[in-house]
This record gives C-alpha cells, sequence and structure tokens, in this order.
C-alpha cells in the first residue's frame, strides 16, 4: 500500500503524517488529526459542509486529496475562535440564530469567514451570493445571513477601534 | 423584601434565550454520530443493488472475504440464519434487511463488509459479484394496479396483487346527499411528488456488543432512541434492559431519523458478530435511495357547493406509491395517516374518503417528513382545492376562505372526519396575513402588470393541522401508546437536571425545556440542564417527530414541575411554619399569604429538601410525569405569496412571502420563528425544485445533491413572520407544535401564487415542483402538466 | 465517497510531468483543480491508476494579455481569479459574465478554466464561451507544443483531443476584431446547477457593425455546440430586430436539446431562442 508523508500546517500547526493517497482531505482532518468540527454531507461536491480555508481561500475539503495539502495551509472551524472567546462570527450565529442542528454551521461560518476576509462591508446579496455553495435544512438562511451581517458589523467596529 | 422574578429575565416562557446548544457546535465540538471512535472498531459499508426489479441468481462473495482489512462480509442468507433478512415494519408488513430473493428498488440492501476503515469496505463491496435476473420494473400506483403487472411481493404468501392496503373514512351517504344538492361541483386532480426529508448528515450507528457483560450499546441517528430500543428487543429478541440506545447530537432528521433502517441491523448484528464496534455511516446516495421517501400520493378529490360559496360537501381518492415495503413510519390506526384531517380548518358538514396504495418498484417508506403522518399531503390538496373552487365559483379566494372558515366561536369543531379542533382564531389570522401582504393593492398591481404582458400571482393557503400525537385511544407503536415522560431532580444548591424522552435534532430542545422548567419553578433556565437522548438515563418518551416535542413532552416537563413544586410547597409551610394551605406561590418562591415579605425561594426549599425537611417526609426534590395527551394541538396558519412568472422560460420568482403562525403560547419565540423560517425553505423547495423521481427503467433521479436540487441562500426568498395567539385550552401551558406548520401549509401558498399568475389559461394543475419547463409548457399548450413517472410504452 | 487506490504523482515541473505520464501512459489523469476528476474519483465513477498532480508546477497560474494582443490563461489559473478580474470586466464581457456562474464559491477557488475545458462536460459553461470567441487550447509534450482550436479540442462528451503525453498548459483567446461586447447567460434550476441551457455570445464590433460574431450554447447537445449559422448571419451585419431574430432562429435551429429531467427539448429549444433575443437586444447589458 502507497503512502506517502506530508506535511500540512492546520490551525497554524504543522502536523506531518504518513496517508495514502487516494484519503480525502475531509477524512485527513477528521479521522487522522481528529479535528470532527468539519463535517461531511454528500458526495457529490454540493453540501458545503466540508468548507475550509485552504491557504486562506474557500474549499471543499471533500473534493480535495489529503496529499495535495502538503506544504499547504488549512484552517478548520477549530481554527476560528478560541474555546474561551469566540470570534465574531461565531458570535452572530448565536446571537440571530443561525443555527439550529449544527452540521452545516462550521462550513457556513468558514464561507462566512472568507467572505469576510475579502468584503467586511457586504450586502444581503453579497452574503447569500457567498454561501451559495453551503446547504442548510434547518434555518431557511434568513437567521444566518443576519449573523453574517452581524459578525461584519461587528469586525468593523473592531477594526475601527484597533485603528483608532 | 423579595421581588417578584422578571419570567423573561431569569428564561422563562416567552424569553428569546440563546440557545445552550450551541456553545459546542460554534466550536465544532458537536458529537454527531460519525464523530465518535471506539476502540476496536471496524467499519461497515453496504452494496445496494443497481436495479429496481431483478431476480438474485447468485451472490459471490469470495473475493471480497480475501481482501486484507475484511473482517466480514455478509450477506441475507447469513442473516437468515438469525432470523434477521426481513424485519416487520411499523405499518404490519414486513422488509427486507439484505435481499436474498429479489431486489424490489433501486438501491435495496444486498450485502455489507466490515473492515479496518471505509476504503477497504468499499474495496471489498466492489469485489462482490452478484447475477441478477432482470424483471420488469413498476413505478408508479396505476401501472401496479393494470392487469399482468409482476407480481412484487411474491413474498408474501397470499399477495396475488400489488395492493398494500384499502381503506375508507367518513360519511358516504351524507356525503353523497350532499353532493346531489350542489349547485356546483368542483374537481381537481393532482399528485404530491416523491420527496425526501434529506438531513444534510446522512443515517449511521455503532453498534458495541461486549461479548462479557452482553449489554448491547448502539449510537445511532435516531429521533426516537426508546421507541428504538423496544423494537430492537422484539425484532432481534434481545433483552430490553440489555439495550442502550444513543442518540448523539443529530444533524437533522425531519422524520429521515424516526425508521429502523436496514443498515442499524446490519451493523448490531455484525457486532455481534465479530463482538466488536461496528460503525456504519451512510453515504448521500444511499440515504436519498434507499431511507425513507416521503408523500408520493395522487388525488383525485371534488367540493359540493352552494352558489354562495357555502362548501356543502368534499369527497377524494388518494392512491399511494408505498414503494417496495408497506413501512409508513406512523403510529395511527389509519392506513394513510392523518390525511383525512383535510379540510378540517374549514367549516364543512359532510366528508368522505378512501385510499389504495400499491406496492411500486421504488423506496420503501411513507415517513412523516417534517410532517404529522401525511397531513402535509392533506393540508397541500385542501389549499389547492380550496383555490380552484374560489376560481370556479368566480370568487375572491379570500372571501371564499373566510366564509367556509372554522369560526371562533365554533370551538372546540369536530370536523366530519370525525378531529375535534382544540381552539383556533382563523379569521384573525388571515387578516393579519391580508393586511400584511397588501392584498386589493397587490391585487390592482397585478391587473396593471398584466395590461403589460406581465405575469404576477398571488397565492394564499390557510390551514390547521393535528399535531403532538397522540391520544391513546387511536396511536400507538407495537402496542406502546404514546405517552412522553419527564424526570426532574432539584439538588440541594437549587440547580437541576431535567431529563426527557423526547430529542432534539436541532429544535433547541436543551434551551426551550428549560424555560418550561423555569416557568413552572422559578429556577433561572441557566440553572437548569436539559438531557436527552440516552436510554439508559432518561425516562420513556416515543420520540421526536410530528410536532409532538412540546404538545407532549413539552406537557410532561410542565407537569412533573408542579409536582415538584407541590412537594416544595410543603418544605416552603416547613420553612416558614405555616399550614400548606396558607402558603402562596409567585414565580421562584412561596410566601405567607397576606405578609409577601414572609416567603422563602425555590432554591432555599430545594435545600430544606435535603437537610431540613418535615418528620416524616422522604427527603429529596425530584418527580417524573408520564403525559397522556388529550387531544392533538391544533395551531393555524395563513401563508400568502407572491410571484412573477417569466412567460418565456417559466422562471417564477417570489416577491414576497408572508407568514402568520398561531401556534399558542410561544416558549422561544426566536427558535418558533426559526422553525418557521426553516419550514417555509422547506415548502419553497417542494414547490419549486425539490422531488425524486423514477424512469422508466425504475432508475432513481434525484438520488445526489446534483439532482435532489435543495435551494441555497441565493434561491430562497425572505421571509415577513407575524403571530396570533390562541393558547391551547388543553396543553398545561397553553402551547402547540410548531416545527412542520409552513412545511405542510407552505408549498400551496406558493404553487397557487404560480397558477394564479396563469389564471386566464384555464389550466387547472401542474404538479410541483412546478419547474420551469412545467410552468411554460402549462402556459404555451394551456393544459395540465402531470409529474408522474414515465412507463414504458412497450411494457404497457 | 471512498476512492479506489491510484499511485500519486506531484512532479515540480513540466518535465517532470512528461515523464510521469510517459511512464504511466493512458492509465494516468492529469490533476488540476480536480473539481470535476475528483468528484467522479469519489463516486468511483473514474479510477485511474496513477494521478498526475500539477499543482505543484509554478507559473501556470496567470492570466494575462500577450503582445498579440491575445489572452492567455494558464492551466492553474483558478475561476475564482477570473471571477474578480479587473481585466475580464473591461475586456472580456462573455468571460466575466461567465465565471461566476461557474458552480459555487468553492468549486471557484479550486477549478480552473483549462481543466474545465480538458474535462469536456457538455454542461460545461467555459467550452461555449471559448467557442463563441475563438480560442485555443495549447497542447505541449515532451516533444513540443501545439495549439489546438477549442472546436476541435472538445470533440465529444467528456472526450477532448489530446494525445497520450501532452498536458493542455494554456487557453488562448485570439485579438479582437474592434471591440469586444457580449454576455453569458445561464438557466439553472439551482446556483451551482449544471445549465439547463447555457448561452455564450461574443461580439467583435466597430461602431455598429459587428465584425466577427460567435455564439454558442451549453447543455443542449452531446457537447458544446458553435451557432455557426447564427454567427454568419450576424457577420458584417448591425444588430436590429431582423438580424436578431434571424440569429435567434438560426441559434435554435442549431441546438440539439434532449428531453430530460431539466426540460424537454421543445423546451430547451425554446429558451435558446428566448436567449439569444433576450442577449442580443440588450446591449447595454453585453457592454464590457
Amino acid at each position: 500500500m502507497e503512502e506517502r508523508r506530508i506535511t500540512v500546517t492546520v490551525n497554524g500547526e504543522p502536523r506531518s503524517v504518513d496517508v495514502e493517497p487516494r484519503m480525502l482531505l475531509a477524512h485527513f482532518l477528521r479521522e487522522v488529526l481528529g479535528l470532527t468540527g468539519t463535517h461531511i454531507g454528500c458526495d457529490t461536491t454540493n453540501c458545503g459542509v466540508c468548507t475550509v480555508l485552504f491557504d486562506g481561500l474557500p474549499a471543499k475539503s471533500c473534493t480535495m486529496f489529503a496529499v495535495m495539502a502538503d506544504g499547504h495551509d488549512v484552517m478548520t472551524v477549530e481554527g476560528l475562535g478560541l474555546s474561551s472567546e469566540l470570534h465574531p462570527i461565531q458570535e452572530g450565529f448565536r446571537e440571530e440564530h443561525g443555527l439550529q442542528c449544527g452540521f452545516c454551521t462550521p462550513g457556513m461560518m468558514m464561507a462566512c469567514k472568507a467572505l469576510l476576509d475579502e468584503n467586511i462591508n457586504p450586502t444581503e446579496e453579497d452574503v447569500r451570493w457567498a454561501l451559495a455553495g453551503n446547504l442548510c435544512r434547518c434555518t431557511g438562511y434568513q437567521n444566518i445571513v443576519k449573523s453574517a451581517l452581524w459578525a461584519a458589523e461587528k469586525m468593523r467596529s473592531e477594526a475601527g477601534a484597533f485603528s483608532r | 423584601m423579595a421581588q417578584a422574578l422578571d419570567e423573561i429575565k431569569i428564561g422563562g416562557l416567552g424569553s428569546s434565550r440563546k440557545r445552550v446548544e450551541d456553545d459546542r457546535f460554534l466550536r465544532g465540538k458537536g458529537n454527531y454520530i460519525d464523530d465518535f471512535k471506539l476502540p476496536n472498531m471496524v467499519h461497515m459499508e453496504i452494496l445496494r443493488s443497481p436495479l429496481a426489479h431483478a431476480r438474485i441468481k447468485s451472490i459471490d462473495t469470495s473475493k471480497a472475504w480475501q481482501m486484507p482489512g475484511v473482517h466480514m462480509v455478509l450477506t441475507g442468507e447469513m442473516a437468515a440464519q438469525h432470523n434477521l433478512a426481513w424485519m416487520p415494519t411499523l405499518s404490519y408488513d414486513t422488509q427486507a434487511v439484505l435481499a436474498t430473493d429479489k431486489v424490489r428498488f433501486q438501491g435495496q440492501e444486498i450485502a455489507c463488509v466490515v473492515a479496518d476503515d471505509p476504503y477497504i469496505a468499499k474495496d471489498g463491496c466492489e469485489a462482490i459479484v452478484v447475477e441478477y435476473d432482470p424483471l420488469p420494473p413498476i413505478v408508479n400506483p396505476y401501472q401496479a394496479v393494470a392487469e399482468g403487472a409482476p407480481i412484487i411481493r411474491d413474498d408474501k404468501e397470499g399477495q396475488s396483487d400489488n395492493i398494500c392496503y384499502r381503506w375508507e373514512v367518513g360519511d358516504r351517504e351524507g356525503t353523497e346527499r350532499a353532493f346531489a344538492q350542489a349547485d356546483l361541483v368542483s374537481k381537481l386532480e393532482l399528485h404530491y411528488p416523491r420527496s425526501h426529508p434529506s438531513p444534510i448528515e446522512c443515517c449511521g450507528s455503532i453498534a458495541d456488543y461486549n461479548a462479557a457483560t452482553a449489554k448491547l450499546t448502539v449510537y445511532m441517528t435516531t429521533q426516537a432512541p426508546h421507541i428504538i430500543r423496544a423494537a430492537v428487543a422484539i425484532v432481534a429478541e434481545l433483552p430490553e434492559h440489555m439495550i442502550r440506545i444513543i442518540s448523539p447530537d443529530l444533524g437533522g432528521g425531519f422524520g429521515n431519523k424516526v425508521p429502523v433502517y436496514p443498515g442499524y441491523v446490519c451493523s448490531i448484528l455484525c457486532s455481534i458478530l465479530l463482538t466488536r464496534p461496528v460503525k456504519w455511516i451512510e453515504d448521500k446516495t444511499g440515504n436519498l435511495i434507499s431511507t425513507h421517501y416521503a408523500r408520493d400520493i395522487y388525488y383525485k378529490g371534488e367540493l359540493a357547493l352552494r352558489r354562495d360559496g357555502k362548501i356543502l360537501a368534499v369527497r377524494f381518492h388518494c392512491d399511494s406509491d408505498n414503494g417496495a415495503f408497506f413501512s409508513d413510519a406512523q403510529p395511527t390506526k389509519f392506513k394513510l395517516g392523518l390525511i383525512h384531517s383535510a379540510f378540517a380548518a374549514y367549516d364543512i358538514p359532510f366528508g368522505y374518503m378512501t385510499a389504495q396504495g400499491a406496492y411500486t418498484n421504488k423506496a420503501p417508506g411513507g415517513v412523516a417528513y417534517r410532517c404529522s403522518f401525511r397531513v402535509t399531503e392533506a393540508m397541500f390538496f385542501q389549499e389547492r382545492a380550496i383555490q380552484a373552487a374560489a376560481d370556479d365559483l368566480g370568487m375572491d379566494q379570500a372571501a371564499f376562505r373566510r366564509l367556509n372558515l372554522v369560526k371562533d366561536h365554533q370551538f372546540p369543531f369536530r370536523t366530519p372526519y370525525g378531529f375535534l379542533l382544540d381552539s383556533g382564531q382563523y379569521e384573525k389570522c388571515l387578516d393579519v396575513a391580508l393586511n400584511a401582504i397588501g392584498y386589493d393593492d397587490f391585487l390592482r398591481e397585478k391587473e396593471e402588470a398584466r395590461a403589460q404582458g406581465r405575469r404576477l400571482g398571488i397565492g394564499l393557503s390557510t390551514m390547521t393541522e393535528p399535531l403532538g400525537a397522540g391520544n391513546s385511544r387511536e396511536y400507538d407503536i407495537l402496542g406502546i401508546k404514546m405517552f412522553d415522560a419527564a424526570e426532574l431532580r432539584v439538588h440541594p444548591s437549587g440547580k437541576a437536571i431535567l431529563k426527557i424522552g423526547s430529542k432534539t435534532q436541532g429544535q433547541g430542545h436543551e434551551t426551550t425545556f428549560a424555560q418550561i422548567v423555569a416557568h413552572e419553578l422559578g429556577i433561572p433556565a441557566a440553572d437548569i440542564l436539559v438531557q436527552h437522548g440516552d436510554t439508559d438515563n432518561t425516562p420513556f418518551g416515543m420520540g421526536t417527530y410530528a410536532s409532538r416535542s412540546t404538545p407532549v413532552a413539552g406537557a410532561a416537563t410542565a407537569m412533573v414541575s408542579r409536582k415538584v413544586r407541590a412537594k416544595a410547597r410543603k418544605l416552603a409551610a416547613h420553612l416558614l411554619e405555616v399550614s400548606e394551605e396558607d402558603v402562596e406561590w409567585e414565580l421562584g418562591r412561596f410566601y405567607v399569604r397576606g405578609a409577601p415579605n414572609n416567603g422563602v425561594s425555590i432554591q432555599e426549599c430545594a435545600m430544606a429538601a435535603y437537610g431540613n425537611m418535615p418528620d416524616g417526609m422522604e427527603p429529596g426534590l425530584e418527580n417524573n410525569a408520564y403525559y397522556d395527551p388529550p387531544n392533538m394541538t391544533w395551531p393555524f396558519a395563513a401563508y400568502i405569496v407572491t410571484v412573477e412568472v417569466d412567460p418565456e422560460t417559466g422562471v417564477w420568482d417570489v416577491l414576497r412571502m408572508v407568514a402568520v403562525d398561531d401556534c399558542g403560547v410561544r416558549i422561544n419565540p426566536m427558535i418558533v420563528e426559526g422553525q418557521i423560517m426553516g419550514g417555509m425553505t422547506e415548502a419553497y423547495a417542494m414547490a419549486n425544485m425539490q422531488f425524486i423521481t423514477y424512469d422508466a427503467d425504475g432508475n432513481c433521479v434525484g438520488s445526489n445533491y446534483m439532482d435532489y436540487l435543495l435551494p441555497t441562500a441565493w434561491e430562497t426568498p425572505g421571509f415577513e413572520l407575524h403571530e396570533v395567539v390562541t393558547p391551547s385550552p388543553h396543553h398545561p401551558i397553553g402551547a402547540k407544535g410548531v416545527g412542520e406548520c409552513a412545511t405542510v401549509g407552505g408549498p400551496a401558498a406558493f404553487v397557487n401564487a404560480v397558477m394564479n399568475a396563469i389564471d386566464d389559461t384555464g389550466v387547472r394543475n401542474i404538479d410541483m415542483p412546478l419547474l420551469p419547463d412545467r410552468v411554460w409548457e402549462a402556459l404555451k399548450y394551456r393544459r395540465d402538466v402531470s409529474g408522474m413517472p414515465p412507463v414504458k410504452s412497450d411494457a404497457g | 465517497m471512498y476512492p479506489s487506490r491510484f499511485h500519486y504523482e506531484a512532479p515540480r515541473s513540466l518535465g517532470e510531468a512528461f515523464d510521469v505520464l510517459q511512464a504511466y501512459g493512458d492509465e494516468a489523469k492529469i490533476l488540476s483543480g480536480g473539481q470535476s476528476l475528483i468528484p467522479l474519483i469519489k463516486l468511483r465513477f473514474a479510477a485511474p491508476a496513477a494521478i498526475v498532480d500539477i499543482n505543484n508546477i509554478p507559473g501556470l497560474d496567470y492570466h494575462e494579455e500577450a503582445s498579440d494582443g491575445s489572452l492567455r490563461i494558464g492551466a492553474l489559473c483558478r475561476h475564482r481569479t477570473l471571477e474578480r478580474s479587473e481585466l475580464l470586466r473591461s475586456k472580456y464581457p462573455t468571460m466575466s459574465a461567465c465565471a461566476p456562474l461557474i458552480s459555487d464559491p468553492m468549486v471557484r477557488s479550486r477549478g480552473t478554466l483549462v481543466g474545465s475545458l480538458c474535462h469536456a462536460d457538455p454542461q460545461g459553461d467555459w467550452a461555449s464561451v471559448m467557442l463563441a470567441m475563438g480560442g485555443e487550447i495549447i497542447a505541449r509534450s515532451a516533444s513540443g507544443e501545439r495549439a489546438i482550436p477549442v472546436s476541435q479540442f472538445v470533440i465529444g462528451p467528456f472526450q477532448n483531443s489530446l494525445e497520450p503525453g501532452e498536458i493542455a498548459v494554456e487557453a488562448r483567446v485570439p485579438a479582437p476584431r474592434g471591440t469586444r461586447v457580449g454576455t453569458y447567460l445561464k438557466l439553472e434550476r439551482r446556483v451551482g446547477d449544471f445549465a439547463t441551457v447555457g448561452l455564450a455570445v461574443a461580439l467583435e464590433m466597430s461602431g455598429g457593425t459587428i465584425n466577427r460574431a460567435g455564439l454558442a450554447l451549453t447543455g443542449v447537445g452531446s457537447s458544446n455546440i458553435q451557432c455557426t449559422a447564427a454567427e454568419q448571419a450576424l457577420a458584417g451585419k448591425s444588430l436590429n430586430a431582423s438580424t436578431i431574430d434571424q440569429a435567434a432562429r438560426l441559434a435554435a435551429e442549431a441546438a440539439e436539446p434532449k428531453t430530460d429531467v431539466r426540460g424537454s427539448a421543445e423546451y430547451k429549444r425554446h429558451v435558446v431562442h428566448t436567449f439569444v433575443t433576450r442577449a442580443l437586444s440588450n446591449r447595454s447589458a453585453m457592454a464590457a
């Protein structure tokens, strides 16, 4: 059985592991590293619950092989906030009831992160467009959109406070 | 002096308390089935049939057995040695666990491979060679009952056709008399297409049979752990006290996670045979093509109308497509669930209905997908028929509804099919909705737009539905009545643990059930831990589906809180040194009648229960309660949708969507609104894109998320929510079910809006989903569009 | 969700890649963005013996105009880059309209235009755009390089005309004769879906005169369809009710739709007609 040694920086920490080339990045994160916050929801690259940031950009970790991440940087939901302090996006989802069963939430928040990293002042339409690859069955999205806008506002005010 | 507590501040009734579940979900620390890893665990994958109908000639598993890392290859023949090749269904039929004689639908389970990891298990499945002898597939119920159709269930002794049930209910003669007196009879035929609840998380289980203790622990994605334990005990003939079902965090359920599926049974059998934990995680295709479908009913119905708009009687027939096994997951005594709750919101003197179910070569089921056992189909047909009748009479659709809706003074109201509506303010709800949308203005706007060649439409849906199964006369599962229980333990410091038999799938029970206790006892919700989902550690409950958690388990929670309060009152009397009759209650404290400053808090009573109880009193402050609902709760909803249809492409866009829900007292308004928006999105999905169909060869179309379309944030409309509150008179806190109202009542509002936009064409019906090509076809050819799966022409 | 085993190579240069390809021949698949290939592998609809991951080859992620005025898009240029490209927004309206309509944001982060063309899905959007714009693919091998017009590159459903040992390293769009106007219209059942009908319009105009017309269709045939007759009818003319009507009619005739879950053949043909009429009638929406 062929295996390859890969080194992936996950949530800021380099991890060197031997993996089979056929292993999907999502399985690597979940099964090898134990980062089960990244979920798997479909077989066809549609649902987006496995969304992570790959070198800072949103990617579906079910549609990459772990070996492709060798030498790259991956951020998962576990790297979003601290256990003691939530990231504004996490806060936004709680404040605006942007989650119910919670299964799509990590992927949804990572897609929000990708949007807000690029555009800290999004419109409702921007948010809806940025989340078009993430399915939610519980919320009807309206509160997810509000959560993202809540987070954007908080991040803007924090950025403003910092610059002052 | 002690101040009375502010109920909202302590997270009681009516508080939009933030959810306690979120703390773990937001950090990626939820515990879903696939997140569990047990020592020595192995992984199971299922081999499924590519064909819809075929005799199995042979199954060769030898190559799979030889693969390194493979521990077991389970076939139906092996399962049969343990009497588990077949299992009973909730509808008193049988379902194959692993196919032995033939396959009866595409995706049916044939064999399982257990291996060190799921990749190897999949390799093993690929190495199994199955030889089939194809048989003609049957893809709709009319084909099933046509002459010469092959018998699908030739396994059943005495089964000489493909009919799985016949059923009738109502007053046939009275209805016939009423129809004879009608000025006008309005007819409608339609198909509610096959759908699937499709939670994002699929099903899965980890069966862990411990040979040393003979204890079987099963982690599984179930909405009903307690009844599953009873079912496993009965099906697998295992002692019930040695079975522990743990339902962890569920990534959505919507009814999909109520039934027992072959995958669960196989993982249990494999664990017993291998005496090690066996994990099975279903993939999306497996979930969509094999676990229970929903809907798939063909309607033919008619309303007897008086010229002035009064409905005199209703009569309809349902042909249900039940798939290969009659396994409707429902506890009623009725063959088609609560389908006869149709038209309950309207004061119609006579009703009669008939139904017939057919076996087809499609996935089995009939699950209550965000629905109280077929009420979604019932209310959809109701609201489509109501609109058609208004159009036939030339009456305004709102005025027609207003005329026929049950009036406030008529409650409790007995429907012609025998249901008893508990309460409501139907006209008020309708008025709030009409006002919110600006009904008259929109009708003018529509006319002006029509003159410019644009097609606007407005659709209404007003309905009540029976939620909270159910009373013990008419409902049971395996002979067990539909009770739910709650256990409440208040610790010395006044903090409490509530254990319930129901199981959240995202509804936020850990948040809201604490609010019920806070309301009854004045203990802040933050001081109450809610536990659920583990049969060893929670009292009995029939599960969470059919919007029954608040109506039943919620009521049990209120009742157990009152039992605890009754004991606390004795403790308070002891502490205050007065007789119990002289003790008054206000939220969170008891005080001496006439001396409000002289009181003790519930927390002080709790401490006394452990250290300063009166002589002869049993220590502790805890109790349990079983609640047997006297009736269903009957929420009401008025939904209005406006759309614009592009006549050149058939694409329709939602302009506005207004929802007025009366679900009685709202425990947590934030969560209620979240439920309504989620339900409305599924309604939109069904009206617009989401369905499962089959081609003439029995291939499932909609077997993955490329074909089974769920709406995204991009196309899902915004929702405008309003409320009316009519407390349920028989529920301890006046609450009614709500989680499903929008899914049940919503689809008709969307479809009625599109039909209204093409109301000059003479088209009576377009079957859901209203795909652009269907709308275009209706517009171009001025004809109805059917969504019935096509039959091969050479097969008749 | 569990791919079959394969051998994996991640060459650091094209030279290394050619060597690996030589060793594995037909058994090897090139992996760039992977957003079409990996889904097939996950479902075991594809099970290549070897995968040659070219993501580590530097210098292939560009998109730029060359001195001859042609646009050159490297094999590792992602949809996301094209979606955000100021160059495309200002001068390539057909491409700029198409890029955001490819699948979803995550897929656009990874997937590539050149990879989409190689995948040759009849419902792929980029092939229609490139057909309409007269684009070509640069195929390189150990022995040299050749340019293949996209019309000869996509030769059937999921079939391209690369020879064994060749890698598609670049897509090119020739310099326009005049100003580019155009758009991409896509009817989809839901955002991110494959096209029920897609239409690429790419015109090169001087004043009101069409020097060159490109029209191509997605989802209405066993491959993307170039509407040659409609293109010829527009060439040298200006846009008016009569030329638009003629082009719409000819494009609808060129379509070869099949009835399926996305709609009837008749419906799809009608949408082609509607799309061509709408696209050509809305001159301002076609401007860069």
